[in-house]
């Protein structure tokens, strides 16, 4: 075993399925659920907002004065009334995506051409069905460029949830690491939350492929 | 007593507003602290964004710099940072400049890049030359850009700095860790609407800094823009 200072294998190898794959799993957990409640709710505030585009600058600037606020205040307040739930940490976490998300589903309705909106209507669409089967599938590109950066940001930002007592990979850089002032764990939590990203962004470009199998046939060239 | 009361019992006790350890001397830190490592990020990262900008060289890993960064836990590089080096003012602003050099360093580049060629040509043909173009062209029509990528780093600044108070700094973390320790959770309430606060005022700050700081013809497009 080479343990050069910072890393210490052996520790790595005793630990593999616990404390760090349970500490993986959780964050996997804690990032993927307001991901994913942060775009259902950016899917109708958007729609919303580009449909009536007065709304859209107050609710462009509350989304934004949400996302400034420090993620370790917000657990902290909610503590009292959330407790050692994973609500704490998965209610600011969705509130921030939205700050990313509600823009790029705007643009992304916007940027759908006229005629193409006029071809759909002469088809004799209504409104609903124009919306679920002609506008969102061209937001599709803008929407999925918004949720990589809500994506890689919120793992990131899981782990301050350690700090009120929840998991996830911050447990293993706060409990196991820092407080026993060893560092292998906290590298460890570092590499692999940074993995993680770099990961679920993998999979949403995978996604993005397969749900806009046009862009791929003409080659275009996708925003962002 | 519901929280409400107890922070608001925390708050109106005066014995909280004065000396090292009160609410102005708190904050005072917390301030100091975020706008020290906040300058020095500014210095390192400003120009690197204007020169790879301005050159278009090491762009690729400008980008993938801004990325990592993103994807980076802060606790991670915090916690780390004051292991290595040890408890005290130093570790913790080394490990805030790490955390804000990324989005000042990727938006002034882009910023730049952003800038019409046609611009560029006819400065150039008005006989500027490199360190003009850069300076009285490429930086003003830039400057929506850097403020948005120094008000990225900011938000995250003072959201560190709070956690730097469990790796032994002061600052307005203090009141939500002491508190938490001693069970005092008017105290912890009050530290976190503190910090809350001090937000608020950075995105306050920033956009009176782009009244001032942005030529009247390009304010418009200031709101769009990459975090």
């Amino acid at each position: 075993m080479g343990d050069d200072g910072l890393i210490h294998w052996g520790w790595i190898e005793r630990g593999l399925a616990d404390p760090i794959g349970t500490a993986l799993l959780q964050h996997l957990q804690l990032s993927l659920i307001p991901i994913a409640l942060g775009l259902l709710a950016a899917l109708p505030l958007g729609i919303a907002a580009a449909r009536w585009p007065k709304a859209y600058p107050p609710l462009l600037g509350a989304v934004n004065v949400l996302y400034a606020l420090p993620s370790i205040a917000l657990f902290f307040l909610l503590l009292p009334y959330t407790g050692l739930t994973i609500w704490t940490a998965v209610l600011p976490l969705a509130a921030y995506t939205l700050a990313i998300l509600v823009p790029n589903v705007v643009d992304g309705l916007r940027q759908v051409p006229d005629h193409v909106r006029q071809a759909a209507v002469a088809m004799g669409f209504g409104p609903l069905r124009r919306l679920l089967q002609v506008e969102l599938p061209v937001a599709v590109p803008a929407v999925i460029a918004g949720l990589r950066v809500a994506a890689v940001s919120t793992i990131s930002m899981v782990s301050v949830a350690s700090l009120v007592g929840l998991g996830g990979l911050g447990g293993l850089i706060l409990r196991d690491g820092f407080n026993n002032r060893f560092a292998t764990p906290i590298i460890v939590g570092v590499l692999l939350t940074v993995a993680l990203a770099f990961l679920v962004d993998a999979v949403l470009v995978l996604v993005q492929r397969l749900l806009t199998p046009w862009a791929r046939r003409t080659g275009a060239e996708v925003r962002r | 007593m519901n929280v409400g009361d107890l922070m608001a019992a925390w708050f109106s006790d005066p014995a909280n507003w004065s000396g090292p350890a009160g609410i102005p001397a708190r904050f005072g830190e917390h301030v100091l602290y975020s706008a020290l490592a906040m300058a020095v990020a500014a210095l390192i990262a400003i120009p690197a964004g204007l020169l790879t900008g301005h050159t278009g060289r090491g762009g690729f890993l400008a980008v993938t710099l801004a990325n990592v960064g993103r994807a980076l836990p802060t606790i991670g590089v915090m916690f780390l940072v004051v292991l290595v080096m040890g408890i005290g003012l130093v570790p913790i602003e080394v490990a805030l400049v790490v955390l804000a050099i990324p989005p000042i360093l990727v938006n002034t580049y882009e910023g730049v890049r952003a800038v019409e060629p046609g611009l560029t040509d006819a400065a150039r043909g008005m006989g500027m030359r490199a360190p003009q173009v850069l300076l009285r062209l490429e930086l003003p029509v830039a400057a929506p850009m850097v403020l948005l990528g120094l008000r990225t780093a900011a938000i995250q600044v003072v959201a560190t700095a709070t956690i730097a108070a469990y790796a032994g700094a002061g600052g307005l973390g203090k009141f939500i860790f002491d508190g938490q320790k001693r069970q005092e959770f008017g105290m912890v309430a009050g530290g976190s609407l503190l910090v809350v606060l001090l937000a608020v005022l950075v995105i306050a700050f920033f956009a009176l800094l782009s009244r001032v700081a942005v030529a009247r013809g390009l304010r418009a497009g200031a709101a769009a823009g990459r975090r």
